[in-house]
């Protein structure tokens, strides 16, 4: 197939369009677009773990300061929608470019714990900061018009926009991971010494793809802060963190529609249980032992093990 | 009033104290975690779930069994211990021979649920708990008071660091232990049950951060959140130190701690990620970590 889409891969991708062409018909649009904007972050963090093999435990950070720098940009700069998604970007992939050089220095667990620890500094920062807002987070976040012209304060053309960013960001990691630069992440993968004894400078990769996979992040929580419209702690704070490993395990590590479907399921079961206070930190701590102990291919995963397809 | 660079020196005791305390705390929480791991290679996530819960069990134990602080300080890092070994005979047992990763998966999951678990319960601001009245009251040290609870804190948190470290270091069991964290396989071949080794390892892994929790539980109040923040910052000092050594472990968690106590008293707004800091500083200067041996 084209684009490096197998023929499962296609179906599985027509599949999807109509999901997200039929879905607002039945479904509450900014249900959706939350559960988009957690797909694309979940996508970006398989790119580390699913192809890279790379634990990264602070991806909160490149989120929460994407959707900071997105709220602020479109408030107080007069940003159009687009220009302050791109800023938030930019500022999440300049922070991963000096978090994945200080943590690729070490591999396994001590990658994860460094990732983790960086992230924390970060939630610091955007709690003391003058321009967060501390415990307030910034809110009352207008919609910034789209290119300046095109206003979304109506949540159905705001979804088209959402529904755009995500599949141009779910296209991109698909096109990275298929291309011979993709190739040589799943080579480091599988066995880095040998990348490194066929002179790969593999550290040159891996940071590429940290930095890649910042972008995505912070990509996701610019236009996150955009539907909400409001900039908030929860989405630097290590919990999201450890919500967007939950969200890719579930889906299923290293398959490219894993992640998406992850965020749908996560996203379901946070809102039905919303209303139960703490037990949705129960259920999440749960699902992650169920997931690690039983099923560790996922649900996207496990359906592709059991038609012997690569989904 | 006297003054060293331009802060009172009462403040800096003050500070220092405080930060002896919380290295006390990231010594003994690093301590445990590098004892876990040296054998069964598994990053303990629930570490500082552990830790809480050491604190919750010695509330609990005063609440509802009128047991008070001394006996809970033996009681309830046994309690917790054995929660441990059910834990890992039921849990992390089976990701052996897994990724790493898993097992740090595994026991973020447990983290969580215990966290849910106990916020459900107590809700976020936690349970007071009060000083034992032996330990109530301050010391005149001439140029500062210093709490008498405090200086126990650090004094018995030291000891127990000791403790551990001579287990280790100076006896048979120790010498198994770090056998076995070499080569299982040939400790295994030797007749030693390694299975139980590990399990009990676990145990006392996290024995030691229930006798923290139990060190704790006076300080502030009991709470459900207090394991979580202080884990990240214990990981840090992991980073820092490696995990090769025993007494590199607990030189860095105190010297971390006193360094965080300066800052409190230099530079306020920094305190609260210096520890990252010098983390930063130190996988530029020695990626291995101080006390770490090159992977």
């Amino acid at each position: 197939m084209t684009f490096g889409f197998t023929r499962a891969q296609a179906v599985a991708l027509v599949a999807m369009l109509a999901l997200i062409v039929v879905a607002p018909g039945v479904l509450y649009p900014v249900f959706l677009m939350k559960v988009l904007c957690f797909g694309l972050f979940a996508g970006a963090f398989n790119l580390l773990i699913g192809y890279v093999g790379l634990l990264s435990l602070g991806h909160a950070a490149y989120f929460g300061m994407g959707s900071y720098i997105a709220a602020w940009t479109a408030k107080y700069w007069g940003f159009s929608a687009e220009l302050a998604i791109l800023t938030g970007g930019v500022v999440g992939a300049a922070i991963g470019l000096v978090f994945g050089w200080l943590a690729i220095r070490r591999q396994g667990i001590y990658f994860a714990m460094i990732t983790l620890a960086l992230s924390q500094m970060i939630y610091f920062f955007a709690l003391q900061a003058p321009f967060t807002g501390g415990e307030d987070g910034i809110q009352q976040v207008p919609r910034a018009p789209l290119f300046g012209l095109i206003p979304l304060e109506d949540d159905m053309t705001l979804y088209w926009v959402v529904a755009a960013i995500f599949l141009l960001g779910f296209l991109a990691i698909h096109r990275i991971v298929h291309s011979p630069f993709g190739q040589v992440l799943k080579a480091i993968r599988e066995n880095e010494p040998r990348a490194i004894s066929l002179g790969y400078r593999v550290d040159d990769y891996k940071l590429l793809a940290f930095v890649l996979s910042a972008f995505i992040a912070a990509i996701a929580g610019a236009t996150k802060s955009q539907v909400f419209g409001i900039a908030t702690l929860t989405d630097v704070h290590w919990e999201m963190s450890g919500e967007v490993v939950l969200m890719t395990l579930l889906g299923g590590i290293g398959t490219i529609f894993g992640p998406v479907m992850g965020a749908l399921v996560f996203g379901s079961l946070e809102t039905y249980l919303a209303q139960f206070g703490d037990w949705v930190t129960v259920t999440q701590g749960a699902i992650f032992i169920l997931c690690v102990l039983a099923f560790r291919r996922g649900i996207i995963g496990e359906i592709g093990a059991r038609l012997r397809l690569v989904l | 009033m006297v003054t060293i660079f331009g802060k009172p020196l009462l403040l800096l005791y003050g500070q220092l104290t405080l930060g002896l305390i919380n290295g006390a705390f990231y010594a003994l929480l690093s301590l445990g975690l590098a004892v876990i791991f040296g054998l069964l290679n598994v990053i303990n996530f629930a570490h500082g779930a552990l830790f809480m819960l050491g604190a919750f069990v010695t509330w609990g134990l005063l609440q509802y069994l009128d047991i008070g602080y001394w006996p809970a300080l033996v009681i309830a890092p046994i309690i917790v211990g054995a929660f441990g070994v059910v834990l890992e005979r039921l849990l992390i047992k089976r990701l052996h021979g897994l990724d790493h990763l898993y097992g740090l998966l595994l026991t973020f999951g447990c983290a969580l649920v215990i966290e849910g678990l106990m916020r459900n319960q107590f809700g976020s601001s936690g349970v007071p708990y009060a000083i034992p009245s032996a330990l109530q009251g301050a010391l005149h040290l001439g140029f500062m008071v210093l709490p008498l609870y405090r200086a126990w804190v650090v004094i018995a948190a030291a000891a127990m660091c000791l403790v551990t470290w001579l287990v280790i270091d100076k006896t048979r069991l120790g010498a198994t232990l770090r056998a076995a964290t070499e080569n299982a396989p040939l400790v295994q071949a030797f007749g030693v049950n390694v299975p139980r080794l590990v399990t009990l390892t676990y145990g006392a892994g996290v024995g030691l951060a229930a006798f923290a929790g139990v060190l704790a539980a006076p300080m502030n109040s009991v709470n459900p959140n207090m394991g979580s923040n202080l884990i990240i910052v214990v990981f840090a000092t992991v980073v820092i130190g490696g995990m090769g050594s025993i007494l590199g472990s607990i030189v860095t968690g105190f010297g971390l701690g006193i360094i965080e106590g300066l800052t409190k008293v230099y530079y306020p707004e920094g305190s609260a990620t210096v520890v990252f800091v010098v983390m930063v500083i130190v996988l530029l200067v020695r990626p291995a970590g101080l006390f770490g041996r090159a992977a």
